[in-house]
């Protein structure tokens, strides 16, 4: 047998301690939580493109007043009726042209109206511009949505924590109200609603604020419940975390995704729960135009001048279909585990 | 030898129920007492239900005790306020390592604002420049790279997860640590690296650990003296060694025959010894010194037995 060589002590060192820092390196850069959230909504082609969507109609209803080419409301008896007409150019669809008795009639030349006269999307029985009506009408919307949003936020989310927080039988009374309130339809608060106020945004509000925030609140709730059995709850609890403090920095940025999706179905829900009220007359009153109002005008003439129901009803469905879609993605960008497949 | 010690935590007949005085009420932990010394750590094992981890956490305080004293140096901890100032001294001398590194660290923050969440909770820092000090000293007494501690906890595995729940627990400078289950979600190599660890870390800082666990191999490996626990009640107590070599409650050599020996030859001959689960207690027993510092659930002839052969 050959002798192994003896190598000299000197030779050898410890290389386990930098091995081990370099295996424990994480490669990947540092991104913040938000950082991480765009991105993933970015990778999203939809959500992107709804997101967009929702940025142009939310831009465009708060210029409202600097973008309307006329007064919403303005009644140019003469001009009734008109179809939409986009400057002298002649497109199809969009060049004044009626289909009166079988002929194509010039209906801005049978109005008599003066020259240059146009309105892109046309008029209504009583002449008011549809393209501005339009804008105040989905601003107005917009502006239910909000105060809906804000009510879930401020009324739902503190709501649902406390109940879950808190368990027990303060739970079980809490959740006795939210049935209670549940069980009312809201439609019938509304119709309530009239005998002690005006028809109009306020009674519509205040209908959405009573009932609207028991789906968020039912929905942190029973997050809230799997989350206080988390074991980094259980730690801030051993660490002597004040209640309040957990609330806020451990319960709301992990209900967030939550909070952010039910966020965005309250969205179109008030949206539609406005239209649907105005469109069966107890919601906005003459002569404001909502997306309801427009609707509930253009489905009396829809046979015959259909373009009054269309554009109304296009914008609505954008706004519904562009924020479930961006509800969706917002969903999966909030999801860290979504990131890896 | 071990009386000379000075105890550290010692419960006293803790009962815990849950849904008292409904049909599905819980007697998860049923009268159970020990002592632990300063310094040791004492293990606690038992097959699932058996209220290991529901002592820990009444110990802990993260429930109300039913019945029961738990005194932690000498002060009766199981009846204060959950929000007292006493209450907040107590969070700062007893701390927790929690079983999932999966679920113990906040998915939101980042491993810096993780660890000193204690720090903020107890005012332990003046200024942000010391916090992040105090926690890269954290970070490198578990190990870690200090350069991580702007990282969010998914970036780590699990082994470096339970590290990062360690420097949490340690934040505060406590005196005594629950170790819940700290490493039965962790592959083996990592188990042994966090063991060590742990056991390191208890040198330097002088901790005492109350470790719970199902893995009898390894709750040997770091207990000074084991509590064998079954059906909420400790059935058998003693040095680690003496329970090993010596079982004398039927539960636990049913438990130790049926760890599995690395040896082929051992193995072939290994015959598991069965419990019998339907009648476990009687209402004569009590846990009682049969042994100097060997504790067993038995009824007062059989402890008689033990004493006359000595």
């Amino acid at each position: 047998m050959e002798q192994i060589p003896q190598i000299p002590k000197e030779k050898f060192r410890l290389i386990h301690d930098e091995n081990n820092k370099d295996q424990e390196k994480i490669g990947t850069p540092s991104l913040t939580y938000m950082q991480d959230v765009r991105r993933r909504l970015f990778k999203d082609k939809v959500a992107v493109v709804c997101l967009a969507l929702i940025s142009i109609i939310v831009v465009i209803s708060i210029l409202a007043p600097i973008i309307a080419p006329h007064n919403p409301n303005a009644q140019q008896v003469t001009m009734s009726n008109l179809p939409p007409k986009l400057g002298n150019l002649n497109i199809p669809g969009m060049n004044g042209y009626q289909n009166m008795g079988g002929h194509m009639v010039d209906a801005y030349k049978q109005a008599d109206a003066p020259k240059g006269t146009f309105y892109i999307l046309g008029t209504d029985y009583l002449g008011r511009d549809l393209l501005s009506r339009i804008i105040y009408g989905t601003r107005l919307s917009l502006v239910v949505a909000v105060l809906a949003t804000l009510v879930d936020l401020l009324i739902g989310v503190p709501y649902g924590i406390v109940s879950g927080w808190k368990g027990g039988k303060t739970d079980t009374f809490m959740q006795r109200i939210v049935e209670i309130v549940s069980s009312i339809p809201n439609l019938i608060v509304v119709i309530l609603m009239m005998i002690i106020l005006k028809p109009g945004l306020t009674s519509i509000v205040i209908a959405i604020a009573i009932t609207g925030w028991v789906t968020m609140a039912r929905l942190v709730r029973a997050q809230t419940f799997q989350l206080k059995e988390q074991e980094y709850i259980l730690a801030a609890r051993t660490l002597g975390e004040p209640s309040m403090k957990i609330a806020t920095k451990h319960l709301i940025p992990n209900l967030s995704s939550t909070i952010i999706i039910q966020t965005m179905f309250t969205i179109p829900n008030a949206i539609f729960f406005e239209a649907f009220l105005s469109f069966i007359g107890i919601g906005i009153p003459a002569p404001n135009a909502s997306l309801g109002t427009l609707l509930s005008d253009g489905q009396k003439a829809f046979r015959f001048l259909p373009y009054q129901m269309w554009a109304p009803a296009i914008i609505l469905s954008v706004i519904m279909i562009a924020t479930n879609l961006l509800g969706d993605g917002l969903r999966d960008a909030f999801d860290p585990q979504s990131s890896e497949n | 030898m071990a009386d000379e010690r000075q105890v550290i935590v010692s419960v006293k007949n803790l009962k815990q129920y849950f849904n008292i005085g409904k049909p599905n009420m819980v007697k998860a932990v049923d009268d159970v007492s020990f002592d632990i010394y300063k310094g040791e750590t004492f293990g606690l094992v038992g097959e699932s239900g058996s209220g290991k981890s529901t002592t820990g956490r009444s110990i802990i305080r993260l429930y109300n005790p039913t019945d029961g004293h738990i005194y932690f140096n000498g002060q009766d901890i199981s009846k204060i306020k959950s929000h007292g100032s006493k209450m907040k001294e107590f969070r700062r001398e007893m701390q927790m390592i929690f079983q999932d590194p999966y679920a113990s660290l906040n998915p939101r923050m980042k491993v810096k604002d993780i660890i000193a969440e204690g720090l903020d909770v107890h005012h332990l820092v003046k200024n942000d420049d010391e916090r992040d000090k105090r926690v890269r000293e954290l970070l490198d007494m578990v190990n870690l790279n200090p350069e991580h501690m702007t990282r969010y906890p998914y970036e780590f595995s699990g082994g470096q997860r339970q590290r990062i729940g360690i420097a949490r627990a340690l934040a505060v400078d406590p005196q005594f640590i629950i170790a819940d289950e700290p490493i039965s979600a962790l592959d083996v190599s990592i188990q042994a690296q966090v063991v060590n660890l742990m056991q390191d870390i208890q040198k330097k800082q002088g901790l005492t650990y109350l470790f719970i666990a199902h893995d009898l191999s390894m709750v040997k490996y770091i207990s000074d003296r084991i509590a064998v626990m079954y059906r909420g009640k400790i059935v058998e107590l003693a040095d680690s060694d003496e329970i090993y070599n010596n079982p004398l409650h039927p539960y636990t050599q049913s438990l130790l025959s049926a760890i599995p020996v690395p040896d082929p030859e051992i193995e072939t001959k290994r015959t598991r010894i069965d419990f019998d689960h339907k009648r476990p207690f009687e209402d004569d027993q009590r846990l009682q010194e049969v042994l100097p510092g060997h504790f067993l659930y038995c009824n007062d002839e059989k402890a008689a037995s033990f004493k006359n052969n000595k």
